[in-house]
């Protein structure tokens, strides 16, 4: 039985399967569910300061089964109410990374000090999301402000940071290397791509909102890509996230370079009960391919040095 | 994917209840939902009120603005169908006592009429505001079920709550299951009631919904996604849960008390 615990820089995680944020991540009973279920780890919802609705329905598009388009809106309950969520995926044992979102470095500063009181293991930095007006990557595409969002928020917590890349930008790398000079711990690498579904019957976008974000399957490459890039660019652990469905996905992403990764749309399609086959999946691979640990195969399908 | 249908007819089931019929292939069960996208405006879980054959139906009581609104959809007009998503009624206990309030009789409608079907015996508690709100009253009859009226104005049948009733023939007659629907207070009353004869009760829960694919967890109810673990519970499962009958979550996932606003 291969060795499925990772350390991520500055934590540990039982086994390498986070959930990804926005997955089941509102209430506290459903993130204790997911640890329940064998996930490493839990991300919350991505919190804001106020209570957000998100936009209006229809929020996804579903395509067969290569991937999944969602336009929710970063819909949370804010940080004043999070916190009794984080209390119950805590008391259930479980270890959870608090999400956050804001618009500028001094509100994402105190967005995370708040999360950081909550007890989580660590903070990751929503600086992806790809289709809110005024968060996500709208604040996380120039590695400047990627770097003073993340050095704002170092200064203020003593939990390790992890920033969020976004692909959709010409060099996430580059976005990496801010977020690593700016004292981020972690990066996690990628969101969902910026995507559009129109119905031509009605023709109008399909999504409330218009644009929205394209997670699945179909996406899996472009995030390897970025894993990759990233790996030989920073120093600081990578966590990988996109399209992950099976052990050998994530496999992929270790071998690029990634020492976790998040599962997110692979719950629509399997439910929470992913997280155990994941881990059972992979511990049985590891074997089969002759390694000991994960840690092992993390980035191992770099160019060698003979 | 969504599918674009036409709506084929319109029917004004009661002076605040509306049934859209349109033509959706798809096969569906009793209990199920769809998504139905009201472009321009919202898209809402919607429990079927005709599940069987191509023309499904849905059955919307004003509300909200936006059922408001849905009551305004005529037939010609376009709206888009996802589904259907979801459990459904288990068919086969012989003796039913169905327990239905406001518009709540819209999922169990089609329950009662494929189990009538097959023989079982059915026995309907309706509850409304008044006498003219009572929903597919009718269609139970024409079914052969024997229907209990409560209405909140006595304009007929037993005047108060439709739980007087259902706990009376609960306490008086067999039956081998309870299948309700409607205000989660209603729905706990009627559990523990059952509770004493030892009565099975199946419940049909409604919650705010955005993906219905178990994924965003607008629908979270305690460790349940009502989306795709539900709609319909044994009430064992639903009576131990502190948020059930109790509070629900707005949009942004709030905890909101039943009846607060």
């Amino acid at each position: 039985m291969a060795d499925l615990a990772v350390r991520v820089g500055p934590f540990g995680l039982r086994n390498p399967f986070l959930l990804a944020s926005g997955i089941w991540g509102e209430s506290g009973e459903s993130l204790a569910g997911a640890w329940a279920a064998g996930a490493g780890g839990v991300i919350t919802k991505s919190i804001g300061r106020e209570p957000r609705l998100g936009y209006p329905n229809p929020t996804i598009e579903t395509y067969s089964d290569w991937g999944l388009l969602n336009a929710m809106g970063l819909p949370n309950p804010g940080i004043v109410e999070y916190p009794r969520e984080v209390a119950i995926a805590r008391a259930a044992g479980a270890a959870v990374i608090g999400s956050v979102f804001a618009g500028d470095a001094g509100e994402f500063a105190r967005l995370s000090a708040l999360m950081a009181e909550t007890g989580v293991l660590a903070i990751e930095l929503n600086l992806s999301c790809p289709h809110a007006e005024g968060f996500g990557t709208e604040v996380g595409s120039d590695p400047a402000d990627v770097e003073e969002i993340v050095r704002a928020v170092v200064r203020e917590v003593k939990v390790p940071v992890i920033a969020k890349i976004t692909p959709n930008s010409p060099d996430p790398a580059s976005l990496a290397a801010a977020a690593e000079k700016g004292g981020a711990a972690a990066v996690s690498a990628i969101n969902t791509l910026r995507a559009l579904a129109i119905d031509v019957r009605l023709r109008r976008p399909v999504l409330a909102h218009g644009l929205g974000g394209l997670s699945g399957p179909a996406i899996k490459p472009v995030g390897l890509a970025c894993v990759w890039q990233i790996y030989e660019r920073v120093s600081v652990p990578v966590i990988g996230v996109g399209g992950i469905s099976t052990a050998d996905d994530a496999l992929e992403y270790l071998m690029a370079g990634a020492r976790a990764v998040e599962v997110g749309t692979a719950v629509t399609h399997g439910g929470v009960g992913v997280f155990g086959r994941l881990a059972a999946d992979l511990s049985a691979r590891l074997d089969e391919l002759g390694y000991a640990s994960v840690s092992d195969v993390v980035g191992i399908a770099h160019p060698r040095e003979e | 994917m969504r599918t674009v249908v036409e709506v084929t007819q319109r029917v004004l089931e009661t002076p605040s209840t509306v049934t859209l019929r349109f033509p959706y292939a798809p096969a569906s069960e009793p209990g199920q939902f769809v998504m139905v996208w009201f472009p321009g405006d919202d898209e809402l879980p919607m429990s079927l009120s005709y599940t069987d054959g191509v023309s499904k139906g849905i059955t919307v009581k004003g509300m909200g603005v936006t059922s408001r609104n849905v009551q305004r959809i005529q037939a010609g007009n376009q709206i888009g169908i996802r589904g259907p998503y979801g459990n459904r009624f288990d068919l086969s206990p012989r003796r039913v006592l169905v327990v239905g309030g406001g518009s709540g009789s819209a999922v169990l409608a089609p329950a009662a009429e494929l189990a009538a079907a097959r023989g079982t015996r059915l026995t309907v508690a309706l509850g409304a505001t008044q006498a003219s709100e009572l929903l597919f009253r009718d269609r139970f009859e024409r079914m052969g079920a024997r229907v209990e009226v409560a209405t909140d104005d006595g304009s007929e049948g037993t005047k108060g709550y439709v739980t007087t009733v259902a706990e009376q023939l609960l306490s008086t007659e067999p039956f081998d299951a309870v299948w309700t629907c409607g205000p989660e207070v209603m729905m706990q009353k009627v559990a523990i009631a059952a509770g004493t004869p030892g009565v099975p009760v199946f419940c049909s829960v409604e919650r705010h919904m955005k993906c219905a694919l178990g994924m965003c967890d607008a629908c979270a109810l305690g460790p349940v996604h009502v989306c795709v673990d539900g709609p319909v519970f044994p009430a064992e499962r639903l009576l131990p849960l502190p948020e059930f009958a109790r509070s629900h979550r707005d949009p942004s996932g709030r905890r909101v008390t039943f009846g607060a606003r």
